[in-house]
């Protein structure tokens, strides 16, 4: 990430004198916060909106001057329960994502066996599969398998996005990975799943904490699988229980605005405290 | 919430020779590894689009779920899907959104990565927040857009009416007019981040120097950009633009959140016919062939895209 030190310790090509490229670059600062800010606005009206008070007619207050948490109790006591199967659906989905994509993005990476490409091939055309394709066609199997409004149905569909995701990202990081390291321990008698275990799974930490922040993400995010695999409120992960609460006709808005609020709170921590991961995922190494 | 792709360039011909012989043994582990993941894409992947493909040949309806019956009935559910005109104005809808969004994200992300290429204080720390609306879930953002852009409370038409740009209050998402520039807007404003990190790292990649001896060849703003940074940027312009396509044809929560595809079908998309064709009005048969003629245009713009990323692996 760029800092204000580039500037210092780049030498001065255009030769204009010092005072007046500071006070440029404090210009192009002010202009950056602008910019961030009507980006982010909506965030800023979502925060906002959650703090007025109760009511479908609400008058416009730009600023919440006089904060009424109202609207978060009711989305609490309407909500909660929802918040509390995301995580878990989100936890889950995150947990079987790396389990089963781990080993596979080492094996795809280190081993040289048959069908890699080919393999590699499938799962990078399956993250541009439209989810209702397969939304489709797991209703019609979840149904007689009673995985419908059930935790482990939502679990296994949310990974859908998780899986695929974290074979690539962490392929790339396990292709840059010193074979010799693995090959001197399998030397020494260690197996392969020993050595994947104790040498490559630790220094895959990076790669295995962005692959498990994004696949949280997804899964805590997902709303279509929500949608179509669930049927009624005992099971309803909080995107779908914010959909039906817009849905209803006398919407009271600052308890909506609130459940958004507590919806978004875990991408805004993990953008706060895992930076660097999220970073990484969000390049991906896309352009490579 | 749309992903970014690892890119992957396939694995290099002639693998270099195994060192030692191995025993069946040790390659029945090494396959181990991959078939977790293996059976996992074959139940989720493989199965529902061979699922699919079968159901847009049968009645796949209501009664299925009850007496299991689901008759084989060759090529009706393609005919009624093309003969349905919700259809035809869903797959213009669809092209019309892909476009729009596309335009419009490219360009204000173009802007912003290029704004963001200065060195300021806080240029790091403010390109990171911009990451933000893309980290939201899809239903959050439809939940705050649709606040914002409400006829008579919402800020946007407060705004315009505070500057006295309108007079009287648009109906944004309940309009057929408006409602598919609306939805637009929206995904626009949702896929800025994604199209600014993308395009941010690929300015990064090109040499200081490249701009510094255009300066002396008097290559400056403009000049510089349409003679040095785009044709420099062009494999990442190609990537950056069939994600986004592949991505916005399946966008189904944003619209499902705004307007549910109304008003008057004013903002269906083959997404959005597809899921309601399923599960509203309960007809796999033409949903799944409805999914299939959306597995097909994002296949074929994958495959394009695939092509493009090995050129970009290539030359960058």
């Amino acid at each position: 990430m760029s800092t204000a030190t580039d500037t210092a310790s780049r030498p001065v090509l255009t030769g204009a004198p010092r005072r007046t490229r500071s006070a440029r670059s404090a210009l192009h600062t002010v202009i950056g916060i602008v910019l961030v800010a009507i980006m982010l606005f909506p965030v800023y009206w979502m925060v906002n909106a959650s703090l007025a008070p109760a009511g479908n007619s609400l008058n416009i207050q730009w600023l919440p001057l006089n904060p009424d948490f109202s609207g978060y109790s009711r989305a609490i006591a309407d909500q909660g329960q929802n918040l509390i199967t995301s995580l878990i659906v989100a936890v889950g989905a995150c947990l079987l994502s790396i389990v089963i994509a781990a080993p596979c993005a080492y094996a795809l990476a280190q081993f040289r066996i048959k069908g890699t490409a080919a393999l590699l091939f499938l799962v990078l055309i399956s993250q541009m599969i439209p989810g209702i394709v397969i939304a489709n066609a797991l209703y019609t199997v979840y149904t007689p398998l009673g995985l419908i409004n059930s935790i482990p149905g939502l679990i296994l569909a949310d990974a859908s996005q998780g899986i695929p995701f974290a074979i690539l990202i962490m392929r790339a990081f396990l292709e840059t990975f010193p074979t010799s390291i693995v090959e001197a321990a399998r030397v020494d008698g260690c197996g392969h799943v020993r050595a994947f275990w104790s040498i490559v799974l630790p220094v895959s930490k990076n790669s295995l904490i962005t692959a498990g922040i994004f696949s949280f993400l997804f899964a805590w995010s997902d709303f279509l699988m929500a949608l179509t695999l669930t049927t009624g409120e005992s099971i309803r992960p909080v995107t779908l229980g914010l959909y039906t609460y817009i849905g209803t006709n006398d919407t009271d808005w600052s308890a909506v605005m609130s459940t958004a609020v507590l919806s978004s709170l875990p991408a805004v921590i993990l953008m706060i405290v895992a930076q660097k991961y999220v970073a990484a995922g969000a390049t991906g190494g896309a352009v490579k | 919430m749309t992903t970014t792709q690892s890119a992957i360039t396939a694995p290099a011909a002639g693998t270099p020779a195994p060192r030692r012989r191995r025993n069946t043994g040790d390659l029945l582990v090494r396959y181990a590894f991959v078939l977790p993941a293996v059976l996992y894409m074959i139940a989720f992947f493989g199965y529902p689009i061979i699922k699919n493909v079968v159901m847009s040949f049968q009645a796949y309806d209501f009664s299925t779920f009850f007496n299991g019956k689901a008759p084989f009935v060759g090529l009706d559910n393609y005919a009624a899907t093309f003969s349905d005109p919700i259809f035809l104005r869903a797959l213009g809808n669809t092209a019309l959104f892909t476009v729009g969004s596309i335009a419009g994200q490219f360009v204000l992300g173009m802007a912003l990565a290029l704004y963001f290429r200065r060195r300021f204080p806080l240029s790091g720390f403010l390109r990171s927040l911009l990451l933000l609306p893309w980290l939201l879930p899809m239903i959050v953002s439809a939940a705050v857009w649709r606040w914002i852009l409400e006829q008579d409370n919402g800020a946007l038409n407060a705004f315009l009416t505070g500057i006295g740009l309108i007079d009287d209050p648009i109906p944004w998402l309940t309009s057929s007019d408006t409602a598919l520039i609306a939805v637009i807007m929206v995904n626009i404003w949702l896929g800025i981040p994604f199209n600014v990190v993308l395009l941010y790292s690929g300015l990064q990649s090109i040499p200081e120097e490249l701009y510094e001896a255009g300066q002396l060849d008097g290559a400056t703003g403009w000049k510089s950009f349409w003679h040095i940074t785009l044709p420099m940027l062009r494999p990442v312009v190609s990537v950056v633009l069939l994600l986004g396509v592949i991505y916005t044809i399946k966008v189904l929560d944003l619209i499902i959140g705004l307007t549910g595809g109304g008003p008057a079908n004013a903002t269906q998309t083959l997404a959005t016919r597809s899921y309601e064709m399923s599960f509203v009005e309960f007809d796999f048969g033409q949903g799944a062939a409805l999914s299939n003629i959306l597995i097909l245009i994002a296949l074929a713009f994958s495959l394009v895209y695939l092509r493009a990323n090995a050129r970009a692996a290539k030359n960058g």
